[in-house]
């Protein structure tokens, strides 16, 4: 029997010839990333068990992204611990403010995440690398300890949701009305404990952000993870960020699938989640009473990424975001924050009425720079819109687009950009 | 291994951001994480939980994000055990690799009520209802996970083996 693309890879780690769904195999591990919440229990689990190396400074990335810079003494203190246990055992990829991003953004751009590697994160949207044709999945801190300390970790071989995608997407369509699209149809556990395989001739019609994007969401469908084939548009990016050589896998003609979809991208419209679930999706033409909003935030890991600026300041070039409505922009690397200021997108962003931020998680969690008061509505292109992950438990978030999310902006309730 | 309490009950899709959510994660101590816990679904949570206690839901336990500070959560605030119709794979690992209790078991996670007296038999999976006298079978560990769990966590684990 044939294997999936994430079995080929798991294999390869493995030391064996062929794995299948359910297996339970010990596999090496390419990279090691934590962030500033979930790496500082990860080092107490290792000073408590008094495991004091790690198994390679160069495949360890830690990434302080979700509460800096510090917004308040607690999180100072553990950015602190993550600073000096990298200091200690000489991380080569830690990445301090002035140089990092949001980790999931900032790890391929900075090369260190390639085709065929095997990645755990102490993130749950550690799934995003799938964009480039790697086996990627998030873990907790306990997880990142071992890992940090062995190189190794344990997974239950997965089996797979295969969608084959076709078609071209019309003009304001990009990954994520392509990914919501996905959650709304098949639900938050839809692919539950499974490998979400994205195929078919409609992905060159995909950029590598959109990719990433829809990659970086397969948590939210439940997955282990979301994964790629490695096309000419992959190669490309690999070539211009890889640090190191990269392998391509391709699934076996005769793989098992437990379900396959169809996704027509040229029948694909703008599309929002609704409260509370990324699975309670509208397209926007689909929503009656005009649902009035008081916040927008363009960026996080989902979309922060330059493709997605440019689609915002697009939409917003030459307008101004409604009186009274506050649009937050996060690049979400310095180097995007760079290119972005360089291209005119953060002139148009201020232009317009928006504030820029520094690269942070920040909002995307209800941590700072731009916490939701009691019944306030927010359009954001981030991933969760859970009770009270903004803010407020009485706060609402409308996941969607950058291109929606900025037209939203303009209006003052949710609404997609005209043809 | 046995472990007898009162359950709280909850839905579908209860999610890490409403077991503790992100605005405590300034703190990673157990005890102050504990003093949150689900807090934005259930503010009595807190005040009513007692040690042996147990939380059922039903599916897709703990999705969302990958803080382990949601099992830290939930088993410092005395919970003995999870047992839901299914758990999101994140919280699952976690929950193991901490040692905090879980089961699958979509018959009990649909059957038991809010406040039912529950006793839960670990080492044979037997879930008893005994206020209303039902009992269930629980999904049991792989031998790969129980040997993680008689470790008392995945660190003794690693550093026994």
């Amino acid at each position: 029997m044939g294997m999936t693309m994430t079995q080929k890879i798991l294999a390869a780690h493995a030391g064996l010839e062929s794995v299948t769904a359910g297996q339970l195999i010990m596999a090496d591990l390419d990279l090691v990333l934590g962030n500033d919440i979930t790496s500082p229990v990860a080092i107490k689990e290792m000073e408590k068990n008094k495991l004091d190396s790690v198994f390679d400074k160069d495949k360890i990335a830690l990434v302080p992204d979700h509460f800096v810079p510090n917004k308040d003494i607690k999180s100072a203190e553990h950015c602190k611990c993550v600073r000096e246990f990298a200091l200690k055992n000489e991380i080569t990829n830690y990445f301090e403010v002035g140089e990092m991003g949001i980790e999931h953004a900032l790890l391929p751009e900075k090369g260190l995440t390639v085709a065929g590697d095997v990645i755990i994160g102490a993130d749950s949207h550690t799934c995003t690398y799938g964009a480039l044709g790697a086996f990627s999945t998030g873990v907790g801190s306990t997880d990142m300890a071992a890992g940090m300390a062995t190189g190794k970790t344990w997974f239950k071989v997965p089996s797979a949701i295969k969608f084959n995608i076709v078609g071209k997407p019309s003009k304001w369509v990009s990954g994520k009305d392509v990914i919501l699209h996905i959650i709304g149809m098949i639900g938050v556990d839809g692919a539950l404990y499974k490998s979400m395989e994205f195929c078919g001739e409609g992905l060159k019609n995909l950029t590598m952000d959109d990719r990433f994007t829809i990659a970086n969401m397969a948590i939210e469908a439940g997955a282990k993870n979301g994964i790629f084939p490695v096309d000419e548009l992959t190669e490309a990016y690999l070539k211009e960020h890889a640090k190191r050589p990269y392998k391509v896998y391709e699934a076996d003609a005769d793989a098992e699938y437990d379900e396959e979809y169809t996704i027509d991208l040229s029948t694909l419209k703008s599309t929002v989640a609704f409260p509370h679930l990324p699975e309670n999706t509208k397209t926007v033409d689909e929503i009656g009473e005009p649902v009035k909003i008081d916040q927008v935030v363009i960026g996080s890991c989902t979309n922060g990424r330059i493709d997605d600026l440019r689609i915002a300041a697009k939409v917003l070039s030459g307008r101004h975001v409604k009186k009274g409505i506050r649009l937050i922009v996060i690049p979400a690397t310095q180097s995007i924050y760079l290119q972005a200021m360089e291209e005119g997108l953060l002139k148009t962003f201020i232009e317009a009425g928006g504030v820029v931020s520094t690269p942070t998680c920040g909002p995307c969690l209800g941590g700072y720079m731009g916490v939701l008061a009691e019944g306030e509505r927010c359009v954001s292109t981030t991933n969760r819109n859970f009770v009270g992950r903004m803010g407020h438990i009485t706060s609402e978030i409308y996941l969607a687009s950058p291109a929606v999310a900025a037209e939203s902006a303009v209006k003052g309730f949710i609404a997609a950009p005209e043809e | 291994m046995k472990a007898t309490g009162h359950v709280f009950k909850y839905g579908d899709n209860v999610d890490t951001d409403v077991i503790i959510p992100a605005r405590y994660l300034n703190s990673s101590d157990p005890k102050e994480l504990a003093t949150h816990c689900m807090e934005d679904i259930d503010k009595d949570f807190v005040n009513k939980v007692k040690a042996g206690d147990i939380i059922v839901a039903t599916k897709n336990f703990g999705c969302g994000s990958s803080r382990e500070h949601a099992p830290i959560a939930i088993k410092a605030s005395g919970v003995s055990c999870v047992i839901a119709d299914t758990f999101a794979r994140i919280f699952y690992r976690n929950s193991i690799n901490i040692g905090l209790p879980i089961m699958e078991c979509a018959e009990a996670a649909n059957s038991i009520n809010a406040g039912d007296e529950v006793e839960i038999d670990f080492d044979s999976g037997i879930i008893t209802d005994k206020t209303t006298g039902q009992s269930f079978k629980g999904q049991p560990f792989p031998e790969f996970m129980q040997k993680i769990i008689n470790s008392e966590g995945l660190m003794n684990y690693i550093k026994n083996s």
